[in-house]
């Protein structure tokens, strides 16, 4: 099963190395790692998309926390989290076809970020099944690259009573 | 050039020797400078020294020399052994034996290369070291320099915690987190990587610094409820057993094992390096158990309703196959670190903490039980499966000569091991009655471990008999720090299992290989003559007969290292073996054993 967990690491360099080193190192199977700045300068979050059982899981969140400049890990499996990912992608778009494409993007609520003589690059966010779907309906008109984040993701505030 | 710093080396030799004598580690060193300003190299003097860390170990080289330079004259005495993996096994030898954290210096590239193994070593069996490394200029890191190697990016999975050091500003505190880190929690290796120009670089420092952890974080309570909950399992118990591993030797443990072993009378088995944690000489005690333990050791795991698993980590040469793994337990585990917990096999009760700590908990409640059946069917298991060996024999068996020097130093002796055949009948025969006492690569199995381990546990407690029970072919790996030990005149004494195989090698290739011995034939020097050449005594042993008289004359000897080859049975093999994948009650040699006299 797919878990996306959470790491708040110190910012300081050789972080990433400790983090993917281990993950490589006990065979963790990594789907997706972003890094990124937090509100505090000092802190980093990492959100790392890993797939595996429970039992590897918990080695997962256990070893990651083990690790000295990791200071929380939360593993967001069963909560109710808003997840995302970004991504540029730049499709095939003859004259002729492009109305149709438009309305696609339309219709995923991407934006067009840049358009040449025969392509289009768009911006589009999301969940990631979006994000792969957008992807599928591409297919046919022939896409020319794919740059995508990876999965960041945070809890949904409590609902006030 | 090279005539000056002979001299100077010989004169750091001597400095070294009285500031080795001084009882009490300093405090602060008074580096005469005006200001409050010092150099990297001068920290890092003064942070050893307020660690306590007045014995180190180090290496020469290029990016060094100026923190050599500050050794120079210090109180600080640093054994330079004759190659940089001997350096860091001394090290881990003196923390093992000591109980501090041992501290190892080298220079960049291939100085630090070579304590890669040691650092491995070390953190298989979670020994807490210190390596401080030369780095080139920081403006060249990553330019390939001369001597340049990426030794943080090198050794980042074998260390506890690594990094680099790049402004002077954060020495004095990275150099406290590393010695926190190694000797906290499940202890550790840790590596710090100093350019030379930090080193030199100067800023201010009065010796109080602050850690900046955030991350960082040890459990040493355990959990209230979990103890509760262990000690009700542990009082309705019929057929309980305490599995412990060198987690007791870390904690400083095992009087708390002791009593509560004998307040709730339990039966108790050790992992290789959980040897010493408890008394051999008593009755409870089942010995080593896994893939060359007793077999009552091994029966008693798979027919126990209760696995008290205390500072270990269900490693494979203990379990066997792990699904089978005492099949009938309830498991209560006790260990340091959450992340062994339920890591192979499947735990009930956890209790996340200090060993010690938690042990003094649960002997406040628990309660005496005879489990007299229980204790009764382990009696026979003993006595239907005792340790033996051809007794009868004309040639000398290895297992004699390790009864014989257990006799002979009382079962008092400091030993360590090579690797192979020797370590495991060190670990069968031998009687271990105290902690630290039994020093041995587990995790790892590291050969060439045994020599440079006995250099640095000899250093660390100068009273006590060192013996360093070695394969020769172990031996051949490290036998260069010999000079080292002659050179500080270290009584160590090692005897040298001589079958002129890696036994243990050959025995799998016996079992498994259709004895195809490929490989496994190499030429071995005169040991006792080497020795000798190298300045220490060296004795021979070609008869059965000569082997008491052998170990009192190496015993004798004080001022100097002897070596003590014994010429042994060539192709014995060590039993009884659980061959990988088996279960541990799947024993192979045991009717070998049982037809021994
Ligand atoms: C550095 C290293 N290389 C290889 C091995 C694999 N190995 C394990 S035991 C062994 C043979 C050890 O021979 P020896 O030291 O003579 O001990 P014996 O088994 O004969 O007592 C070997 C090669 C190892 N453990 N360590
Ligand atoms: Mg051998």
């Amino acid at each position: 099963m797919k878990h996306i967990i959470s790491a708040l690491v110190e910012n300081k360099p050789g972080v990433l190395a400790h983090v993917s080193g281990m993950f490589a190192a006990r065979a963790f199977n990594i789907d997706s790692l972003v890094v990124g700045r937090t509100e505090d300068v000092n802190m980093s979050r990492m959100t790392i998309v890993v797939n595996g059982d429970d039992r590897i899981l918990e080695q997962v969140r256990k070893q990651l926390a083990k690790l000295v400049p990791v200071v929380k890990v939360q593993d967001f499996a069963g909560e109710p989290v808003v997840a995302r990912d970004l991504m540029l992608i730049s499709i095939s778009a003859p004259p002729g076809k492009r109305p149709e494409i438009l309305a696609l993007i339309e219709m995923f609520t991407g934006k067009v970020v840049d358009i040449g003589q025969k392509f289009v690059m768009v911006e589009i966010s999301g969940p990631e099944e979006k994000i792969e779907a957008f992807i599928e309906v591409c297919k046919p008109y022939g896409i020319k690259s794919v740059a995508r984040t990876g999965t960041i993701a945070m809890i949904r505030q409590e609902k006030e009573a | 050039m090279s005539a000056k710093s002979h001299k100077s080396a010989g004169e750091a030799g001597k400095s070294a020797t009285n500031g080795g004598a001084e009882k009490s580690p300093a405090k602060a060193v008074s580096i005469p400078s005006l200001s409050s300003q010092r150099s990297g190299a001068e920290i890092i003097v003064d942070s050893l020294l307020r660690h306590g860390a007045d014995t180190i170990f180090g290496y020469l080289g290029g990016v060094v020399l100026p923190l050599f330079d500050k050794f120079y004259g210090s109180p600080i005495r640093v054994i330079v052994p004759r190659h940089e993996q001997g350096g860091c096994h001394m090290a881990d030898g003196f923390a093992r034996a000591s109980g501090k954290v041992g501290v190892i210096v080298t220079t960049s590239g291939p100085g630090a290369c070579n304590i890669v193994t040691g650092l491995a070593t070390a953190m298989m069996d979670s020994i807490p070291l210190v390596a401080i490394t030369g780095q080139v200029r920081t403006e060249l890191i990553g330019n390939d320099a001369f001597q340049e190697a990426d030794i943080t990016g090198i050794t980042r999975p074998i260390t506890k915690y690594n990094c680099i050091v790049k402004d002077v500003r954060d020495l004095a505190r990275t150099i406290d987190e590393a010695f926190h880190i190694a000797s906290t929690g499940r202890q550790g290796p840790v590596l710090i990587d100093v350019p030379v120009d930090v080193e030199v670089a100067k800023c201010e420092y009065d010796g109080r610094v602050e850690m900046q952890l955030p991350g960082y974080k040890v459990r040493t309570k355990g959990h209230g409820g979990q103890i509760i909950a262990a000690a009700k399992a542990i009082n309705e118990a019929e057929r309980p057993v305490l599995y412990v591993g060198g987690g007791i030797i870390s904690s400083n443990a095992s009087e708390e094992l002791t009593q509560l072993i004998a307040k709730a009378h339990l039966p108790v088995t050790m992992t290789l390096l959980g040897l010493g944690g408890f008394d051999q000489n008593k009755e409870e005690s089942l010995d080593m158990l896994g893939m060359h333990g007793t077999a009552y050791a091994n029966y008693a795991i798979q027919n126990c309703d209760l696995l008290i698993a205390v500072g270990t980590r269900f490693d494979d040469r203990v379990t066997g196959k792990v699904k089978t793994f005492a099949p009938n337990a309830k498991v209560i585990h006790i260990d340091m670190d959450p992340a062994s917990i339920s890591k192979n096999v499947p735990v009930d009760i956890p209790v996340v903490g200090d060993a010690k700590e938690i042990l003094k908990e649960l002997v406040e409640k628990v309660e005496y039980r005879q489990r007299k059946d229980w204790f009764a069917t382990i009696a026979g298991w003993k006595k239907k499966f005792p340790m033996k060996y051809d007794r009868n024999s004309g040639t000398i068996k290895p297992q004699y000569v390790i009864e014989q020097i257990c006799e002979l130093t009382k079962g008092d002796a400091i030993i360590t091991t090579g690797v192979g055949q020797n370590q495991m009948w060190t670990a069968q025969f031998y009687r271990f009655s105290r902690p630290r006492q039994f020093i041995t690569s587990g995790g790892l199995g590291t050969m060439g471990f045994g020599l440079p381990a006995a250099i640095g546990a000899q250093i660390a407690k100068p009273e006590a008999v060192v013996v360093d029970i070695d394969g020769d072919h172990s031996f051949n790996m490290t036998m260069t720090e010999l000079s080292t030990a002659v050179q500080h005149k270290l009584p160590i004494k090692v005897c040298i299992i001589n079958n002129g195989y890696m036994g243990m090698v050959r025995q799998w290739q016996q079992l498994f290989f259709e004895k195809h011995y490929s490989c496994n034939s190499l030429l071995n020097p005169d040991y006792a003559e080497l020795a000798r050449a190298l300045g220490a005594e060296g004795i021979t042993v070609d008869l059965k007969a000569d082997v008491p008289k052998a170990i009192n004359k190496m015993l004798a000897i004080k001022d100097k290292p002897c070596l003590v080859d014994f010429r042994v049975e060539k192709e014995e093999n060590v039993w009884p073996m659980v061959p990988t994948g088996k279960s541990l009650h799947e024993m192979d040699g045991l009717d070998i054993l049982q037809s021994l006299i």
